[in-house]
């Protein structure tokens, strides 16, 4: 903006209802900022009341993460067209914020600039936002129709009670109004000077409309627009606080704030306490049980339905939308926590659990945190479905068939109640015809303690994989031994589904029996087992390895031989929640599989981070929810529109509900579903016979 | 004279079968006991008919046919057993182990201080003790367990279809003496009326008997082969999961981890391949029969008999047979 | 409303190869984990939940070794206001008649307005311990309570009676009744919760304090005795059943018929 061109006259200088304009103007200031500040005020008040959460660690890394997934946008790409106008529309934010400033500024002093936009570089920013505000402007047209007539199946949640397209148009009205205003100062401006051109296409476009209207009547449109201009922006301000569009002021904070813990961890019940089982109750019973930032979470939602859309449980009909979480949170805060009037005593609130979120949501959920990989603004729900779980479990509200496994857990060490004794004989004992791998006693050593976990222990299927490791480990000459009957259950289940407690005892028999051999690296073929191992507070010392780690270095380095498979068929990859999406290990079963010659590999459309859920997460393996479809059943589908006939996982509880998946939906000699480790015997076992 | 005293339970048309099987375990007792007498005490409204056709198997009966004993309730039956045995003084009891036998027969042997033995399979008399294998542990074990044939006597409830029936044995017809049933006889529990089930709603956690049909069925319509079966055996029907899924069965029906556990005595499985899942529901240690087209099924590692075949052939010929066999 | 409810610590052998002792008369303990048996635990539920709606107290006492104190502290984790643990090594070897014998003792000598039990126990199955104490307190009982509330001082109960029918009863209080598995669904008890109670405190009975002479208790409380336990027949794998279809069915029926199935 030239100062030099105008002819019309300038904001400042004008009295308005009698008043000088910088006095009119500080006074809307002053106003909006006041209800500004009391809404945020307001909306802070339950924030303050949140459960402790540090989150100021490790600052650099957080900005970074700020820069990358906050300003860079990084996840938006993953729903391209919704990703895209939403980059634009952001990046138009950030552009036009110092044509706010400015404007806001014109209202006090005639020709105001910021610091280090007047001259060549005033021009150069004049037109740069002239043409953002076009784009944002064309992207607010899109948005609009295609919410209106094409709008994508994911923004109706099928819980959803209230539906807030309307405040979405609202906004994108509000938006389109702040261009289009904007347009006709400049316009106006233009239109008296005949300064139009390419450089400011919107304005100039404005221009030409207003081209021939006497110079009074730009001067009192100039005028108009300016003040629309800038009342719509503090209505703007004060409105997003109180809409979905709360995430324009949270969001950047709210990533900024994101959670750097390993990617598998569960938050402890309660940040900063030395004795977790010292509290009343335990778990999140009502709203302000939430972490502060779990809180912040809730106002932060935009309601875009990624979460859900990425939702496994979604997917096959059960209660679950995360989603709906956030939103009926808020919608409870903005109940009990109101604007005007008093905060709504708890006694006289709907319980969080029960009326608002219902038991069978929270136990729906199977932990997959596809929900988290999508949400463009860090949103976290699995430590949240966890807390909500502590405190059904802390109220002995734990559905029967839960309580099973439980309980099995509690009294046998494993969630199928089988002897304890009983945990190391797939292992052979060490016979003829033995695994290879050695049950260790108190006080022996060996290079690499295998880790067996409940699943790989007992159930015969599973034991197979184990087996096929203990001769992979045979091969490559390691020296590897287990626990035995001294193992436990790692725990990584009882404590995704709230048992804090049981968990606890889990883990602490483990460290004692980890702790009476010597090892150098640890070992297991559960992810599950792996992250609770790495993740959960027990603190090892040794490297903690996925099979598919080993195996991968094995074949590096030579010491595991492939020969070819000699099969036709076409084989996948499905990446199971705990190895990959939580722990990031997406690319040491690859390199197992390109290890093997000959193998036809292909990739499902939903791989590595959006991997999809085999359904056994937490005790589903023990206890299925009531749904719809089964996950597993709908892989199969995934897996066979990748063209894909051979599904390789490195989970045993992917494997065995993606081999129950084929048996109940009738895939039998159809589709075959292998541990990893299985894949490599059979190739090594062609290589010695070829 | 030795006394056994067998109580008869009455089914809707006479006494119940087990009434036949208590009489041929009394017997076999009072073999071992020498010189005896067996009685049959029976309790109803009008049962009078009934009574005299219990009289070839017993030497005495014993009938208490009273208004008040028109819905058989254990309180009743336990007040006037308790009177009966005070009054005869049987060396020993016997009673089915129904719900009905659960009922009264501990509170029975409470009042009249006699040791009980339940649930039993097998007897034996010797040695001025009664032996009796019972099962425990779930099924896991069975014990073997003895008690003093006392001044006191003993009683022992016996499980339904564990021991053969009598056959009628020739001769002479036993006594009928008509028991006077006093007023007012169990004033602190009253009944109040009889619930059947829903219609529907079955609850195949008590089923005895289960005909549990999995995806081997196929259609939808190919289950009426299944319901008329378990009506021939009057069994209730179950299912596993992928029925259930498809909706061709409520989920009360489902037997599983996700569905319901069950104890029954037998269980005939069709069609099903016995996934963990399914298995992991199927509790107590039942005799386990199962049809499977696939000789390799999971489920003939868990089961006890197996027959690898079509079901649709084998289903309609099983039930053909077992109605011939019912009459 | 005084409320006692009697529990059991009973083995869990749902998954477990059992095996019997040297002594061929009992389970081979080593390896085994124990926990309240199943009934009990809906009897504690009923009892609490009954506390809950009514008011007054609930009491959970079991008869047993050192060991079975764990029982009592997972019932007042669910609620159950107090315990009651009767232990003495006289009492080892008490058959139900016994155990009954010894909780009467107790159970008489405090006030009390229902008391509860399990149907059965998971270990013995002799679902006598119920009834019979009932009979030795003299007040009037019902097995296998499928449904139960309490109102105006009575106890209306719905119980499994023959051919899957219920019936409904009501007792005058007090009166015992043994409850059926599926009454309710039991709240979960947490590891948390156990931790909760552990120093609640639990008085102990011993055989002198329940008026019992140590010497004569054995005679009194084990009358039947546990001569052996075996395992029953039972073959691995399924006996594949040959020939036509029609012997196949035939052959099939029989097996049934041996086993109760017809």
């Amino acid at each position: 903006m030239s100062a030099s061109d105008v002819t019309l006259p300038a904001p400042a200088a004008q009295d308005l209802l009698g008043l000088p304009a910088p006095a009119f103007h500080l006074a809307m200031l002053v106003l909006a900022a006041a209800a500004f500040g009391f809404i945020l005020w307001k909306r802070a008040r339950l924030l303050l009341q949140g459960a402790p959460d540090p989150r100021l660690d490790r600052i650099g890394t957080r900005l970074a993460r700020l820069l990358f997934l906050g300003f860079g946008q990084a996840r938006q790409p993953r729903y391209p067209a919704a990703g895209v106008l939403h980059i634009l529309i952001f990046a138009g934010f950030l552009i036009l914020s110092l044509r706010s400033l400015t404007l806001l500024g014109e209202g006090f002093s005639a020709g105001f600039a910021l610091p280090g936009l007047a001259g060549r570089a005033g021009a150069a920013y004049a037109s740069l936002k002239d043409w953002t505000a076009l784009v944002v402007l064309a992207c607010c047209v899109v948005a609009a129709v295609r919410r209106a007539l094409f709008a994508p199946a994911r923004y109706h949640d099928r819980h959803a009670r209230k539906s807030h397209a309307r405040e979405a148009y609202v906004i994108l009205g509000l938006i389109s109004l702040l261009m289009v205003a904007d347009a006709l100062y400049e316009g106006a401006a233009l239109a008296g000077s005949g300064g139009a051109g390419p450089r400011l296409p919107l304005a100039s476009a404005a221009a030409l409309c207003l081209g021939g209207l006497p110079d009074a009547a730009l001067g009192v449109l100039h005028l108009s627009a300016f003040w629309i201009h800038n009342a719509a922006l503090l209505f703007f301000l004060c409105y997003l606080p109180v809409s979905k569009h709360f995430h324009v002021i949270t969001s950047l904070p709210n990533v900024f704030l994101l959670d750097l813990r390993a990617g598998g961890a569960v938050k402890p019940p309660r940040h900063g306490a030395v004795d977790q089982g010292a509290a009343e109750a335990l778990g999140v019973g009502r709203l302000e049980g939430f972490t502060w930032k779990h809180l912040l979470d809730f106002y932060t939602c935009t309601d875009c339905g990624r979460c859900s859309d990425q939702c496994p449980a979604y997917a096959t009909g059960t209660l679950l939308s995360p989603r709906m979480i956030s939103i009926k949170c808020r919608d409870l805060a903005y109940q009990c926590f109101p604007l005007l009037g008093a905060t709504v005593p708890p006694e006289e609130r709907p319980a969080l659990v029960g009326d608002v979120i219902a038991a069978g949501e929270i136990w729906s959920c199977t932990t997959c945190g596809a929900c988290e990989e999508v949400c463009p603004v860090l949103i976290e729900y699995v430590d949240k479905i966890v807390d909500l779980r502590r405190f059904l479990v802390d109220q002995g509200d734990v559905p029967p068939s839960l309580q099973k496994p439980l309980a099995a857990l509690e009294k046998h060490g494993n969630p199928y109640g089988k002897m304890a004794r009983k945990r190391g004989d797939w292992a052979g004992g060490g016979e003829e015809g033995g695994s290879g791998v050695r049950v260790l006693k108190e006080g022996e050593s060996a290079d690499l303690l295998f880790f067996t976990d409940s699943c790989v222990a007992y159930d015969p299927r599973l034991q197979r994989i184990g087996q096929a490791l203990g001769a992979l480990f045979g091969a490559a000459g390691l020296d590897c031994g287990t626990l035995g009957k001294d193992e436990v259950d790692s725990g990584h289940e009882a404590r995704r589904m709230g048992e804090e407690g049981l968990f606890e005892t889990l883990r602490d028999k483990n460290l004692e029996a980890l702790g009476r051999r010597t090892f150098a690296r640890l070992v297991t073929a559960d992810p599950h087992a792996m992250s609770a191992l790495k993740n959960d507070g027990y603190g090892l010392a040794q490297p903690i390895l996925h099979h598919s780690q080993l195996l991968a270095e094995l074949l590096a380095a030579g010491r595991l031989v492939p020969g070819p498979l000699g099969d036709e068929r076409v084989y996948t990859f499905h990446d199971p929640c705990y190895l990959g999406r939580h722990n990031g290990e997406f690319a040491a079963p690859r390199a197992v599989l390109s290890a093997l010659p000959g193998l036809r590999l292909v990739e499902m459309a939903r791989a590595r981070s959006r991997s999809f859920c085999c359904g056994g997460g937490s005790l589903y393996l023990f206890s299925e929810v009531e749904c719809e479809a089964r996950m597993g059943e709908l892989r199969l589908c995934m897996a066979e529109e990748a063209g894909a006939q051979v599904i390789v996982t490195a989970c045993p509880f992917c494997l065995l509900n993606l081999e129950d998946a084929i048996k109940t939906s009738g895939r039998e000699g159809r589709m075959e579903v292998l541990d990893l480790a299985e894949l490599v015997v059979r190739s090594l076992n062609r290589g010695v016979v070829g | 004279m030795r006394k056994i005293l067998v109580v008869a339970e009455m089914g809707r048309a006479g006494p119940d079968d087990s009434a036949f099987e208590l009489a041929a375990a009394a017997r076999a007792a009072g073999k071992a006991l020498g010189e005896h007498r067996v009685a049959a005490a029976v309790f109803g409204r009008g049962v009078a008919e009934a009574a005299r056709g219990l009289a070839p198997w017993f030497d005495d009966v014993f009938v208490f046919d009273d208004p008040q004993l028109e819905i058989p309730d254990g309180e009743a039956w336990r007040a006037l057993l308790a009177l009966l045995i005070a009054r005869e003084r049987p060396l020993l009891t016997l009673i089915a182990h129904s719900n009905h036998g659960m009922d009264y027969a501990p509170a029975l042997a409470g009042q009249a201080g006699t040791p009980l033995v339940c649930d039993c399979v097998a007897l034996e008399v010797r040695d001025g003790r009664l032996f009796a294998v019972r099962s425990v542990y779930g099924g896991k074990l069975n014990a073997r367990v003895s008690v003093a044939l006392g001044d006191a006597g003993c009683m022992a409830t016996l499980r339904p279809g564990a021991f053969p029936a009598a056959p009628a044995p020739q001769g002479a017809g036993a006594a009928i003496h008509a028991e006077a049933v006093p007023a007012a006889l169990t004033p602190r529990r009253r009944c109040l009326g009889t619930v059947a089930p829903e219609p529907g709603a079955v609850d195949i956690t008590q089923s005895a008997v289960l005909v549990a049909v999995g995806r081997g069925i196929e259609e939808e319509e190919n289950l009426g082969i299944i319901h008329s079966l378990a009506e021939a055996l009057r069994a209730d029907v179950a299912c596993s999961r992928p029925v259930v899924d498809k909706k061709w069965l409520p989920r009360s029906r489902q037997v599983g981890t996700s569905g319901v556990t069950v104890k029954p005595k037998v269980y005939l499985a069709i069609g099903i391949s016995g996934s963990f899942q399914h298995m992991g529901g199927v509790k107590g240690g039942p005799f386990i029969a199962a049809i499977n087209k696939d000789p390799a099924a999971p489920i003939f590692s868990v089961a006890d008999v197996g027959i690898v075949g079509d079901l649709f052939e084998l289903v309609p010929l099983l039930e053909e047979k077992v109605r011939e066999l019912k009459g | 409303m005084e409320i006692i409810v009697c529990v059991k610590r009973v083995p869990d052998v749902a998954e477990v190869e059992v095996e019997v002792d040297r002594s061929g008369r009992a389970l081979e303990r080593q390896d085994l984990a124990y926990g309240i048996n199943e009934w009990d635990n809906f009897a504690i539920e009923a009892a609490v939940s009954l506390v809950e709606a009514h008011g007054g107290r609930s009491t959970a006492v079991t008869v047993g070794g050192p060991e079975d104190e764990e029982v009592l502290r997972r019932a007042l984790a669910m609620g159950v206001n107090e315990a009651l643990h009767l232990c003495d090594p006289a009492f080892a070897g008490a058959d139900a008649h016994g155990v009954a014998l010894l909780l009467q003792r107790a159970i008489a000598a405090r006030p009390f307005d229902l008391v509860l039990t399990g149907a059965i126990s998971s270990d013995q199955r002799n679902g006598q311990v119920g009834g019979m104490l009932a009979a030795l307190l003299g007040i009037p009982q019902v097995a296998l309570a499928t449904e139960l509330k309490v109102e105006n001082g009575r106890a209306v109960v719905r119980h499994e009676v023959e051919g899957g029918l219920e019936r409904v009863v009501e007792l005058d209080l007090p009166a015992l009744v043994s409850v059926q598995t599926g009454i309710n669904e039991p709240r979960y008890v947490s590891v948390r919760g156990i931790r909760k109670v552990a120093d609640q405190a639990i008085p102990v009975l011993d055989a002198a304090s329940l008026g019992l002479d140590a010497a004569q208790a054995q005679a009194l409380l084990a009358q039947v005795r546990i001569e052996e336990l075996f395992l029953p027949q039972r073959g691995k794998g399924a006996e594949m059943l040959e020939g036509s279809d029609e012997e196949k069915v035939l052959k099939l029926i029989e097996r049934l018929r041996e086993r109760g199935g017809l």
